[in-house]
C-alpha cells in the first residue's frame, strides 16, 4: 500500500509529446480513474507508472521513493491488461502464482494466497483450467487474481473491461469495486468510458491532448466542470451548448439565446456573471435533465419557452427530446406523459439554477 | 426452430442453399483432381525406388517391365545394412544432424527473441539482414568457405577440411538464418502484453524467454526443428566439397561415391540406400506432425 505522485511527467516520442507535464497526487487506498478520448495520454501515463515506458521528464514516486529508473519488477505494482495477457500454457493457478514462484515464495504461502484470491473472485472451481477454457469475464477475473495474489503497493488497470460485452462490463465493474473495498490497494484505472470512470472512482482525472483537464470526485466533475471538454465528456447524453450573450434588460441581467428568447438570470447567477463584458461570445451549458416540460407553476430560476420538437426518443422512465435552437441541436429530458411527439410543439422549461456559462473562445467555464 | 420457419415460409431458400452446396462440390472436385495429380507426381519416384530396390542387379538390367518385380529379393537391403561403410554414413548423418539441430536451436531461438522483442539500436536492420543471409545460395559460398578453412588450417594447424565436424560449422550457416526468421515471426505473433505481464510479475528477459516464450511458441520451435533437421539430413553440396575420406562421409554423398564405381551404377543398392535415408525425416515428421499442424494454425485464434 502506498501513495503515488507524478511531478511534471512528460513523455516524448521523437517529435510528438504524448504526455505534456502531468502533476497528480494519488493518496494511499485511493481509486483514481484516468479517463479521456483515445490518444489523450492516459494509457501512456499508466505505463509510465508501471515502468513499461521510460519517462522523458519529471518524476514518478511510489510510496515516497522516486522510481524513474526502477525496473517494473522492483516497483511492487501489479497490472491488469485489456486483453488479459494470461499465459496460455499455464493453468489459472499457475498464472496467478507465476510472480510468487519467480520470487521463490514458500509453496504453502502461494497456495493460501491463491485460495484466498480465488474465493474473493469466485473462481475457485476454475483454478485447474487453462485460459482458453475460460470465458472473457472469467479470464478477466483471473487477470485480477494474478494482481491480487502479489499483494502489491499499487494496482494498475489498463482498460480492463473494454473487451467484454456491455452486460458483463457492468457486472465486472461492480466486482472491481467490491475487490477494492476488500483489499483497499491504491488503484490507478484507465478507461475511455466516462460511465466506468464515474461509477468506480474516488477521484476522476480527465485527460485531453496529454494534459489534465480537471481532477475531482465524480460529482464535482459532473456538477462543476472546469472546461467545455470536461462538461461535454462527462455525462450522457452530453451537455448542451447554446450560443448566447449577456444583456441588461429593464435593469436585470438577462441571457439572450435568440432574437425571441432571453431569460432573466437568477439573482445568484446574475451576481456571479455581472463582470462579464456584454459583447463576449458565450455558451450556455445545460444538461438534458435541466431542460424539462414546463409545469403550470415554475420554481424560481426556471424559465419557460415554446419550441417545436425534431425527434423524440422514449426511454421508458423518461423521454429524450431533440430540438433546434439557433442552429444547434439541443437535448432535453421530459416525463413520458408530457405529450412529446416528433414534430409537435411543446412548452419547455430550463433550470437556470444549474446552468453553466462558458467562454466560447477559451472553453473555460465562467 | 428458425430453420423450420425459414423452410416453410420460403422454399426458394432451399434451392439457393443447394446451389451453394453445388459450388462447394465443384470446389472439392477440382481440389481432388489437382491433389491426385500432385500425389502421382510426388509418389511415383519413391514407388519406382521401392520397386527397384527389391530387384536383383540382373533383373534391373533385364528388358522386362520396369514397374513390376518378378523375383523379389531383399539382397540389396541385407547388403547395405550389413555393410559397415553404409552404417558409418548413416551414423555420420545422424550425429551431424542432431548436433546441427541443437546448435541451430541454441542460437536461433535466443536470437529471434532478441530481434523480436528487445528493441535495441539496429535490431530491425539486423532482422532483415538475417533473412538476406539466407538468400545467398551455397553454390556461391562453398569456394570462399573452402579457402577460408584451408587458410585457418594453415595458420592455426586446426584441420577442418575432410573432417565430419566441419559440417557442424557449415550447416548452421543455412539453418540459423531461416530458423531465426521463422522464430521471429512466431515470437512477433505473441501479444506484447504477455511479456509485459511477465516483466511486471518480476521475470527477467531470460525467464520471459524460457518460461513464457518457448512454451507458447513451442509449435514454431517444432517447425524450425523439422526444417533444420531436413536441411542438414539432405544437404549434398557442402559434404561433397568438404569431406572426401569414406569414414567422414554423410549418407547422401556416401551413397553416390561408394555405390557408383566409375561408370558402373549399382542401382539396386543406390535406390535402397536412398529409401533408407529418407526414413528418419519421415519418422520425425510423423511424430511431430500434430505439433507442426498446431503450429501452422497457432495464430488463427485469439487468446
Amino acid at each position: 500500500m502506498a501513495d503515488v505522485t507524478l511531478r511534471k511527467v512528460v513523455k516524448r516520442y521523437d517529435e510528438v509529446e504524448a504526455v505534456r507535464g502531468i502533476d497528480l497526487d494519488i493518496a494511499d487506498h485511493e481509486f483514481v480513474v484516468l479517463v479521456g478520448p483515445s490518444g489523450c495520454g492516459k494509457s501512456t501515463t499508466l505505463r509510465m507508472i508501471a515502468g513499461l515506458e521510460d519517462i522523458s521528464d519529471g518524476d514518478i514516486m511510489i510510496g515516497g521513493d522516486i522510481v524513474n529508473d526502477v525496473p517494473p519488477k522492483d516497483r511492487d505494482i501489479a497490472m491488469v491488461f485489456q486483453n488479459y495477457a494470461l499465459y496460455p500454457h499455464m493453468t489459472v493457478a499457475e498464472n496467478m502464482s507465476f510472480g510468487l514462484r519467480l520470487k521463490r515464495y514458500p509453496k504453502a504461502e502461494i497456495k493460501s494466497r491463491i485460495d484466498e484470491a480465488a474465493r474473493m473472485l469466485d473462481i475457485v472451481e476454475l483454478v485447474d483450467r487453462k485460459p482458453k477454457q475460460l470465458s472473457g469475464g472469467q479470464r478477466q477475473r483471473v487477470a485480477m487474481g494474478r494482481a491480487i495474489v502479489r499483494n502489491p503497493k499499487v494496482f494498475l488497470f489498463d482498460e480492463p473491461l473494454s473487451n467484454l460485452d456491455a452486460k458483463l462490463r457492468v457486472q465486472m465493474r461492480i466486482e472491481i469495486k467490491k475487490v477494492h473495498q476488500k483489499v483497499r490497494t491504491t488503484t490507478v484505472y484507465v478507461t475511455h468510458d466516462q460511465v466506468e470512470a464515474m461509477t468506480l472512482a474516488d477521484r476522476v482525472v480527465v485527460m485531453n491532448h496529454g494534459r489534465i483537464e480537471q481532477i475531482g470526485t465524480p460529482n464535482e466533475l459532473y456538477h462543476k466542470p472546469a472546461t467545455k471538454f470536461v462538461a461535454s465528456f462527462i455525462g450522457s447524453p452530453a451537455m448542451n451548448f447554446i450560443p448566447c450573450r449577456l444583456e441588461d434588460l429593464a435593469g436585470k441581467l438577462h441571457i439572450r439565446l435568440t432574437d425571441r428568447i432571453a431569460f432573466p438570470l437568477p439573482p445568484a447567477r446574475a451576481a456571479r456573471y455581472q463582470g462579464i463584458p456584454r459583447t463576449d461570445k458565450l455558451l450556455l451549458g445545460l444538461r438534458p435533465e435541466h431542460i424539462t416540460e414546463a409545469r403550470p407553476h415554475l420554481a424560481s430560476g426556471m424559465e419557460a419557452f415554446d419550441t417545436v420538437l425534431d425527434v423524440t426518443e422514449p426511454m421508458g422512465m423518461e423521454t429524450l427530446i431533440y430540438f433546434t435552437l439557433e442552429g444547434s441541436q439541443v437535448c432535453g429530458r421530459v416525463n413520458p406523459n408530457a405529450g412529446a411527439q416528433d414534430g409537435a410543439p411543446l412548452r419547455l422549461a430550463v433550470d437556470l439554477n444549474n446552468m453553466h456559462l462558458l467562454n466560447e473562445v477559451t472553453g473555460v467555464v465562467l | 426452430m428458425t430453420t423450420v420457419t425459414v423452410d416453410k415460409a420460403t422454399p426458394t431458400r432451399k434451392v439457393k442453399y443447394g446451389s451453394m452446396s453445388r459450388d462447394r462440390t465443384w470446389a472439392l472436385r477440382w481440389s481432388y483432381f489437382f491433389l491426385v495429380i500432385f500425389a502421382i507426381f510426388s509418389l511415383t519416384p519413391p514407388i519406382y525406388m521401392l520397386i527397384t530396390s527389391l530387384k536383383s542387379s540382373a533383373e534391373i538390367s533385364a528388358a522386362t517391365n520396369p514397374w513390376w518385380v518378378f523375383h523379389p529379393t531383399l539382397e540389396n537391403y541385407v547388403g547395405l545394412l550389413t555393410s559397415n561403410q553404409f552404417l558409418r554414413f548413416f551414423w555420420n548423418s545422424a550425429i551431424v544432424s542432431i548436433f546441427v539441430v541443437t546448435i541451430t536451436m541454441l542460437i536461433s531461438v535466443p536470437a529471434a527473441f532478441a530481434l523480436a522483442r528487445m528493441r535495441f539500436w539496429g535490431s530491425a536492420v539486423l532482422a532483415t539482414g538475417v533473412f538476406l543471409t539466407y538468400l545467398i545460395p551455397e553454390t556461391l559460398l562453398f569456394i570462399p568457405l573452402f579457402k577460408m578453412f584451408a587458410v585457418i588450417g594453415d595458420w592455426t594447424g586446426i584441420q577442418l577440411i575432410n573432417r565430419w565436424y566441419v559440417l557442424l560449422i557449415l550447416y548452421p550457416t543455412l539453418t540459423v538464418p531461416f530458423c531465426t526468421w521463422i522464430m521471429i515471426g512466431y515470437f512477433a505473433s505473441i501479444p506484447k502484453e504477455l511479456d509485459e505481464a511477465a516483466i511486471i510479475d518480476g521475470a527477467s528477459w531470460i525467464q520471459t524467454l524460457t518460461r513464457i516464450f518457448i512454451p507458447v511458441a513451442f509449435p514454431g520451435i517444432i517447425a524450425a526443428t523439422i526444417f533444420a533437421f531436413t536441411v542438414s539430413w539432405a544437404q549434398f553440396l557442402y559434404p561433397l566439397v568438404f569431406t572426401t575420406s569414406t569414414d567422414q562421409l554423410v549418407m547422401p554423398v556416401g551413397i553416390i561415391t561408394s555405390l557408383i564405381k566409375g561408370d558402373v551404377f549399382n542401382w539396386g543398392q543406390i535406390m535402397t540406400g536412398a529409401l533408407l535415408g529418407a526414413a528418419p525425416p519421415l519418422i520425425i515428421y510423423a511424430f511431430l506432425m500434430d505439433y507442426y499442424i498446431a503450429g501452422l494454425t497457432a495464430g488463427a485464434t485469439k487468446g
